[in-house]
Parts: structure tokens; sequence; C-alpha cells
């Protein structure tokens, strides 16, 4: 199994936190793993991202032209990474903010409505939590213990005790991902 | 069974560094490199082995720290990248000239001039062919993932002090900011005083004693001759290193009857290219130099009678290529391919280049 990811929005959306969590998830389930984020002005400038790979073999290049899944969270990354999913492969949005929706026929596009929920949560910090619960619904390549474990090595100490709220999360993201026909 | 983290290539080195007994390191931050230094920071090894960390007020600054701290046998380090390793130039040849070890890291960023903060390979040049004046030559290691970024801090500091040569590791910016499982080294204490006597008390500077003529760490010689005498010493010496420290890694090359040649983040994205290239029935292979001085020159040599061609893929505008043309005598078509100022070469955009530049070439 090799899955390659992309996840892209904006700074702030805990973008490569997501990665950080789901590569550590790979970790604990003996899978090899990277994570490569962009680094450069443009992380300076607003938007994120990062291409995380969890394989059962050697990963080859840790920058890739072609996703399995890309994971969008702003306009930007949907117009830079639409194209960039492999046919069959699966693109995930959030549609808040979202003027020209993915448009690609030969894709599975799912939506969440992870901003929204998070609103409704009152907790904005949940948002990426909510979106990797939906990414895991649609692509279960980590067990839900691992990512709980994963988080739980991702979390500084003087976050640990957002443990439940995050677990919480990942389990409403799980409920409210759904796909676009 | 071994734990293993989740880390940056940078943050590795740091912690690499404390793990592997280093007494000191010395730097100034310039991105993208600049998570070494503040691991360290981070991780207070002064109050853990009593290991120094100090953020110099110049990247000369910190390379002369350097080589203060290597005079006197310890195991210093320091880490910049591209524009800030320029600077230092003049103390690393003080350093080779001086003949003492240390590990520097230069993670490669875009050039010339200040250049771009992205990732590339168009140091090559300065850290194989010199960089610095005069007749010198940094042992050069070229990380390809997280794991090695680990390891060859501890081979680097081995081959320092083996040889009394400064060790490069020459990564980019690809290596330094990416996260990859790693497995850490266990602790080693750091050398004691006494320790450091014993092994390197016949040239350290660890204080005269009446039983010892006085150890002289300098790169100055007035008398040509005698000049002339240590320059073929030197010469010697990286003769040997040429013949006992060449490193290397073959990837499907059993079968191969086009090679790739590339290191560091290069070979990573080689080892893709090879995979979408045998799907369409294109054999391929990749040599990828792991040691770039010394060179896997008569490697190279070895495999060429079973080769149709060879793509040197860096991301520069075209270095390394240069040793692979002077292994291969032209015996075999050699072309070069590249992305470079910080742009990173697609897998498909490599195997586009081995069709167009190598296979169609006839």
């Amino acid at each position: 199994m090799t899955e390659e990811i992309i996840i892209a929005g904006f700074g702030g959306q805990g973008v490569l936190s997501m990665g950080k969590i789901l590569a550590y998830s790979g970790i604990m389930q003996d899978q090899e793993v990277s994570w490569m984020p962009s680094y450069g002005p443009e992380m300076r400038g607003g938007t994120a991202n990062v291409t995380v790979i969890l394989s059962d073999n050697r990963i080859s290049s840790p920058i890739l032209q072609e996703y399995d899944t890309a994971i969008i969270l702003n306009q930007q990354s949907m117009d830079k990474f639409e194209k960039s999913v492999k046919k069959g492969g699966t693109l995930i949005y959030d549609p808040n903010g979202i003027i020209h929706p993915p448009t690609r026929k030969d894709i599975t596009i799912y939506k969440v409505e992870a901003a929204e929920e998070a609103a409704k949560m009152q907790s904005a910090k949940s948002f990426n939590m909510l979106v990797l619960g939906a990414f895991l619904k649609i692509k279960p390549i980590v067990k839900l213990e691992n990512i709980i474990k994963g988080l739980k090595k991702s979390l500084p100490e003087r976050h640990q005790h957002l443990m439940p709220m995050n677990e919480k999360a990942i389990t409403r993201g799980m409920e409210i991902i759904y796909e676009v026909k | 069974m071994a734990e293993y983290r989740l880390m940056k290539g940078n943050e590795v080195i740091a912690e690499a560094a404390i793990r592997f007994g280093c007494d000191g390191y010395f730097g100034y931050p310039i991105t993208p490199q600049s998570e070494i230094m503040e691991t360290l920071m981070l991780r207070k090894p002064w109050e853990e082995t009593g290991m120094v960390v100090l953020q110099a007020e110049s990247e000369v600054a910190a390379i002369n720290m350097v080589y203060g701290g290597a005079a006197c046998g310890k195991k210093v380090l320091t880490s910049s990248s591209s524009p800030g390793i320029s600077l230092k130039q003049e103390g690393i040849t003080y350093i080779a000239g001086a003949e003492l070890p240390c590990v520097i890291v230069n993670v490669v960023r875009g050039g010339p001039g200040l250049g771009t903060i992205q990732p590339a390979q168009s140091d090559y040049f300065q850290a194989v062919k010199g960089g610095g004046h005069g007749d010198y030559r940094l042992i050069v290691l070229a990380p390809a993932s997280v794991q090695e970024m680990n390891d060859f801090v501890g081979l680097g500091f081995d081959l320092a002090f083996k040889y009394r040569n400064p060790v490069m590791i020459l990564s980019d910016g690809v290596i330094g900011q990416m996260m990859e499982k790693v497995q850490l080294g266990d602790f080693k204490p750091r050398w004691t005083d006494a320790e450091i006597i014993k092994m390197h008390g016949s040239w350290a500077t660890t204080g005269k004693t009446p039983d010892r003529k006085h150890n002289i760490i300098t790169s100055l010689e007035l008398d040509s001759y005698r000049q002339e005498k240590f320059n073929h010493k030197l010469t010697a010496k990286y003769k040997t290193i040429s013949e006992n420290e060449v490193r290397f890694e073959e990837i499907s090359c059993e079968d191969a009857e086009y090679l790739f040649i590339a290191y560091g983040s290069s070979s990573r994205i080689c080892q893709k290219a090879i995979e979408l290239a045998r799907a369409k029935g294109i054999k391929v292979g990749l040599l990828r130099p792991i040691t770039l001085f010394p060179y896997p020159t008569k490697k190279i040599q070895s495999m060429l009678s079973k080769l149709k061609g060879i793509l040197a893929v860096e991301m520069s505008a075209g270095q390394m290529v240069e040793d692979v043309r002077l292994a291969v005598e032209g015996k075999v078509p050699v072309e070069h391919f590249g992305r470079f100022g910080g742009v990173i070469p697609t897998p498909n955009e490599v195997v586009q280049a081995l069709e167009e530049q190598i296979i169609k070439r006839k």
C-alpha cells in the first residue's frame, strides 16, 4: 500500500499539523512515511501545503506532481491542485470560501463542511481534525487507535488536555463527509 | 524494538550532535537550516552533556570558533546554508590547512548571491572542488534521507578525526525541511580531557606538559620547500581517502541499460522516475554517490560496458555531471538534466529528459 496525499489551504488552518499527525500514525503501524511542507515565501504570504506519503515500502520521491488524494481547503489550492489528482483519485474539499467548485469527472469528489461544523462546535481549532476524520472515513489507511497515538505524539505537553476535543472532532468529521455527484 | 521518531532533517542534525557527544555548535541563522540551532537551543544540551551551543555574531565568527574548538581536539560542528557557507570559506581552508577535524553542514539553497530560500544543489563545485583557496579537499557526504542526516553526523566525526580533515554534510532544503521516520543513535558521552589527550595529544593544543614539545596549530609555512612537502602530505592523505572511503548506493542496476546518477534529494526523485520509466519498459537504474569527495569514479567505470547512456540529474545548471564525464571518458553518452533556482524537478520531467536526451539521441 502506498498513499500519496497533498493537504493544501491557508496558513493557520492546521494543514501542516494534520499532515504530521497522519505521518506519525503511519509510523505507529510500522509504515514508511514522509512529510514535505512548502516552506518557501508562499507560506509567509498565506497559503500552506504539505505532501504526506504513507507506504509499506521505501518511499522514493517525497515531492510529487500527482496525488492519490488531495485535501483542499481554499480556492488558491483548488486552482493549483485539482488538476494534480491522479485519474480515479480522490478530492476532498471544504466548500467554505470556494467560488469555483471542482469540475473533474474522472475522480471522486467529497465535500466536508468542516469550517461550518467547527463554528457550530464553537471550536475553530477543531477544524483540521474534522477534516482529518473526514479523510479517514473515505481512506481508512490508518487505524483510529494509531491516529490517536499519533495525535498524542504530535501534541506538545501543554496541549495534551486537548486530546478529548480532538478525538471528538475526528469522529464528527467521519460523520459529516459526503460524496458530490 | 527500536523506537522511531518523526523529525525534520535539520532537527535530526541537532539531536544527532548531542547524542554523538559533540562538544560545541557554533552557527548563525539562515533559512532553510535555522531549525538546527533552534533545536539545540530548545534542547539545552549544556545542561545535559555540557555541550556548548553558541549563536555567533556572524558566519565568519562561527567558523573561527570551530577552528579554535577543533584545535583543542574537541568535536565541533557548524551549519549554514549557501550564502553563509560562502562566508565561512576562509575559515574552512584554514581548518583544512591546519589539518583539523570538524563537521560543517550545508543545507543548500538556490544561488548565486542571496538567491532563493528554496532547495538547490548548486554548491557542488564549492563543496567538492574547493570553495576556499589552496590545494585542499573536504570529505563530502550527501544524505538522501532524514535517517542519513542522523547517521552522517556520527560518520562525519569519525572520518574527520580519522583523517584530521574537515567533513562537509552537503544536504539541501528538501532533506532539511522534510520529516521522515528516524531511528536516533544511543547517547555517547563527550570525551573527557584525559581521553582527548590520550587520543589526540600528539597534535591538539591540550596544554603543554614538560614531557612533550609544543603542539602548534597553524596553516602558515613561509619556507616554500616545507610548504611543498606539506602539500605532498595532504595529497597523499586525499589519495588514501579516495581509495578507502568511497560510498555509494545502487538501485535497480542489475539489468539497467540506462543509468541515472544523482545524489541527495535528486536521487529520491530519480527513484520515482525509475518506477515510472520501468512501467514504460525502460530499463533504467540509479547510482547514488553517498560520498561526493571521494567520488565513485571507479564504480561508474565498472558499469559502463552494460550501459547505453547516463543522465546526471542534479538541481544545478550542471556541476556533478563534470565528474561523471571525467569518469566515463567519452565511452558512453552522458547528459545533464537539472532544474534550479529553487525549482525541484518532477519525476516525469526526469523520465522525459532520459527519453529525449539519451534514448532518442541516436
